[in-house]
């Protein structure tokens, strides 16, 4: 018997036939409030001897528009998922499932697995659910991230031993190549022909320096640094295993020893569970010396970024590792070629390696069934701003915008129009409704000005400001560029001055033009790909959305009603009440008015924060006139 | 404090330690581990303004952090700057109040999309949050700690009487 049957045979026997009562704490669900589900599962069970089950916490299943939630696995039964609960639902549904044998609730959300109940949609049935296809969320809600064995029950570590055990490094390495797979880090470079180059040159570095400590490193990049993107985070979070053993595969495949994670400190509980999981590999003898009893040792460190979104470039992460400003250096050499204290480094994003276990295990043919010709396997989304259902998701690469915005994620809320979709965070572009029928792959949305970037998909409607949109990745930009090279620290500055003055109603009609020289010089100059990413937003607004541009600077009117500078709030005669709750909520008390008489705002006074509009009951403030 | 290697790749981790420890980064251990280093002080100093994450002042009693991210930005996120800016004074840069109880962070996605726009005051998350809420969540702090100077400040007297 192998190690890995022998490992794989413990992990069942402990995993098997348990009754679960599972809550989702990733990140998002402990802001929803999930360690007060948590706090009300344990008291009822201390109250109900009746009850006899484990309670584990679980990472984000991805319905994120649905937290808190709460799941109960019973031996025998699908598993049933409710949300969102509230602390005192939460004990009305367990002692209904486990003393009234009542399973359907008025929070029931699915039930997942072969679902024999009627009454409760199976979640494959669900919108949200059913258009997805989970690869690399394969595991994320499903098992305890902090139980090793739940990982292993669930094929973990298969495709390590499969690696180890039956193949050749060139042949793991081969395998990858054949899967297709590109880096999911956002540039979409395949992962198989980094690994032959590094190969090949930790080859070569052996040779030259025979006494080294490490031939190679393999690094993941977990500083998962776009705005509006967790998706890195929710699989370390939910599933770090699949990462761990995707690098350690990596290691084997070029020859490398060691590896390092870098992860964004911001992102503490991933740090938590990663830590946890590396020592747990390592008790299991899957890390460390003599991996499964073969020759191959390997073994990883945990390094925590600093914040900075530079550092997510490889060359700035080496630098950040080595305990320097994390500054990008020209290339090449390539890291494969001289990364890491010089010596052959790969660096592959979280998702890239998560996808790895299951090429190995399942074999590259398989693997590579989904997506499209150029684009293989799937890609998980964060999918936030103006949608109905936001949440994290996965779907096949080549499935179109609309799909996943009026499928997946139900639509905009509210009645109101869509206006755009925003991929690859500061590096990617927004793009309007005509595009709604683009495919999602890496060849597709480069050629509409934008990136597949690592997944970050920002819905925006009618009321979102495509300038200011601009502006503020600007602003992010900016303030995150090193400052190394002049086009970005300069231009990324002059750039931003210049949205802000349109922003401001300062803007000139040469402003637009000024933009568009300085945007192809920025990107084509620029050291990094920060620097050459950067004008992505502002090419792509400028492109799509240009009568917003025009607007602000000719006609000085915001179309959405956002650029401060440009809006008056006002108070309808006919819908105000004169219920003076504005009045009373005005933090400079710019509202004046008596009782049930209309009330009247002073623009002078007024500082255009919302507050008013927001606490309105009878939609009366109106934005230069509009509703919004 | 002990330094156990002298790799330049143990800089950044030493001072995130010295920052969890002291919610800030003082000028004696930049000294203090420029030494055990060997690594210049106007090079650490490099390295601590680099990296967003360092502080080089002490932080406030109440810690407020609002997301910045994309989803939050467009839900609105400015606007509770703004307010929460006003209410505690603060302007021109500077991310502390003077008598050191509030100290507001701009942070970078918290990846709380879901419930944007998004405040953290201290342990407490808030989702959907709106200038009003946000004003009223600060308020309620300030008029918790007042209550509370008002009562030791009572004790006080009534010992010295």
């Amino acid at each position: 018997m192998s190690n890995y049957t022998a490992i794989r045979e413990w992990a069942d026997e402990k995993t098997a036939d348990k009754t679960r009562i599972v809550v989702g704490l990733g990140t998002c669900g402990i802001a929803a409030g999930g360690n007060k589900i948590l706090e009300a599962v344990e008291n009822t069970l201390t109250d109900n001897d009746a009850i006899q089950a484990d309670v584990v916490s679980v990472g984000c299943i991805g319905i994120c528009y649905k937290e808190p939630l709460l799941d109960i696995e019973i031996p025998g039964q699908p598993r049933l998922s409710y949300g969102p609960v509230t602390p005192r639902e939460t004990k009305q549904i367990l002692q209904n499932v486990f003393i009234d044998n009542e399973y359907k609730h008025k929070k029931s959300l699915a039930v997942i697995g072969d679902n024999h109940f009627e009454e409760i949609p199976s979640w494959k049935e669900i919108p949200f659910f059913a258009p997805q296809e989970r690869r690399v969320l394969r595991n994320c809600g499903f098992i305890d991230p902090e139980k090793i064995e739940d990982y292993i029950a669930n094929d973990g570590y298969a495709g390590l031993s499969r690696a180890l055990l039956d193949m050749t490094p060139a042949e793991v390495i081969d395998e990858t190549l054949n899967a297709g797979l590109r880096g999911r880090g956002g540039a979409g470079f395949p992962a198989g022909r980094k690994w032959s180059i590094a190969a090949d040159n930790i080859h070569a570095y052996k040779e030259k320096n025979p006494d080294s400590d490490s031939f190679g490193y393999v690094i993941c990049n977990a500083d998962e640094g776009d705005p509006g993107a967790f998706m890195n985070r929710s699989v370390l979070e939910g599933d770090p295993h699949s990462v761990i053993e995707g690098m350690t595969i990596a290691g084997y495949a070029i020859g490398a020893s060691y590896g390092y994670i870098y992860c964004r400190a911001e992102y503490p509980l991933a740090i938590e569970r990663l830590k946890l999981a590396l020592d747990r590999a390592r008790e299991k003898n899957l890390l460390g010396k003599n991996i499964l009893g073969t020759e191959f040792s390997f073994d990883i460190k945990l390094k925590e970024g600093a914040g900075a979104f530079v550092c997510g470039e490889e060359t700035a992460l080496i630098a950040s590792v080595e305990g320097l400003r994390g500054m990008p250096m020209p290339r090449p050499p390539y890291p494969a070629q001289a990364g890491l204290w010089e010596v052959p480094t790969i660096i592959n994003n979280v998702e890239t390696l998560n996808n790895i276990p299951v090429i190995l295990a399942k074999g590259a043919e398989s693997w590579a069934e989904k997506g499209t010709e150029k684009s293989k396997g799937t890609k998980t989304f964060a999918l936030t701003g103006k949608v109905e259902n936001t949440g994290l998701i996965e779907v096949e690469l080549g499935m179109s915008l609309r799909e996943v915005i009026y499928d997946i994620g139900g639509g905009i809320p509210d009645g109101k129009e869509f206006k755009a979709a925003q991929t690859g965070g500061p590096s990617g572009g927004c793009l309007p409704a005509s595009m709604l029928d683009l495919t999602i792959d890496y060849e597709a949305l480069a050629k509409a000005g934008s990136i597949m970037g690592s997944g970050g998909l920002v819905i925006m409607d009618e009321t979102t400001c495509m300038v200011d949109v601009a502006r503020y990745f600007l602003t992010f930009t900016q303030s995150e560029s090193c400052g190394k090279c002049v086009p970005c620290r300069l231009g990324t500055k002059r750039m931003l001055e210049i949205l802000t003055r349109i922003t401001e109603g300062k803007g000139k009609i040469e402003d637009i033009a000024l933009l568009e020289e300085l945007a192809p010089s920025i990107r084509d100059s620029s050291l990094c790909g920060l620097g050459q990413s950067a004008p992505n937003p502002v090419l792509t607004t400028l492109k799509y959305f240009r009568d917003e541009y025009e607007a602000h600077i000719l006609d000085g009117h915001c179309p959405a009603g956002q650029c401060k500078a440009l809006i008056t709030y006002t108070i309808d005669e006919v819908d105000c009440t004169g219920c003076t709750l504005c009045a009373i909520s005005c933090p400079v008390d710019a509202i004046s008015g008596t009782k049930k008489e209309l009330h009247i705002i002073d623009t002078d006074i007024c500082t255009r924060c919302d507050t008013c509009r927001q606490v309105c009951n009878f939609d009366a403030v109106l934005i230069d006139g509009n509703l919004l | 404090m002990t330094v156990s290697t002298q790799d330049r790749s143990a800089l950044i981790p030493l001072l995130q330690q010295v920052q969890v420890e002291m919610g800030y980064v003082p000028r004696e251990a930049i000294t203090e581990i420029s030494r055990e280093l060997r690594v210049s002080t106007s090079d650490i100093f490099g390295v601590l303004t680099f990296y967003a994450q360092f502080r080089l002042t002490p932080v406030g009693r109440h810690q407020v952090k609002i997301c910045q991210g994309t989803a939050c930005h467009v839900q609105g996120a400015p606007l509770i700057i703004d307010a929460v800016e006003e209410e505690l004074g603060l302007g021109d840069g500077g991310d502390t109040t003077e008598d050191g109880e509030f100290t507001l962070e701009k942070v970078a996605c918290f990846g709380a999309c879901s419930l944007a726009p998004v405040m953290i005051v201290d342990e407490d998350t808030k989702g959907n949050i709106t200038p009003d809420k946000a004003r009223r969540m600060v308020r309620k702090i300030i008029k918790a700690q007042a209550k509370k100077s008002a009562v030791s400040k009572n004790n006080g007297e009534m010992k010295n009487e």
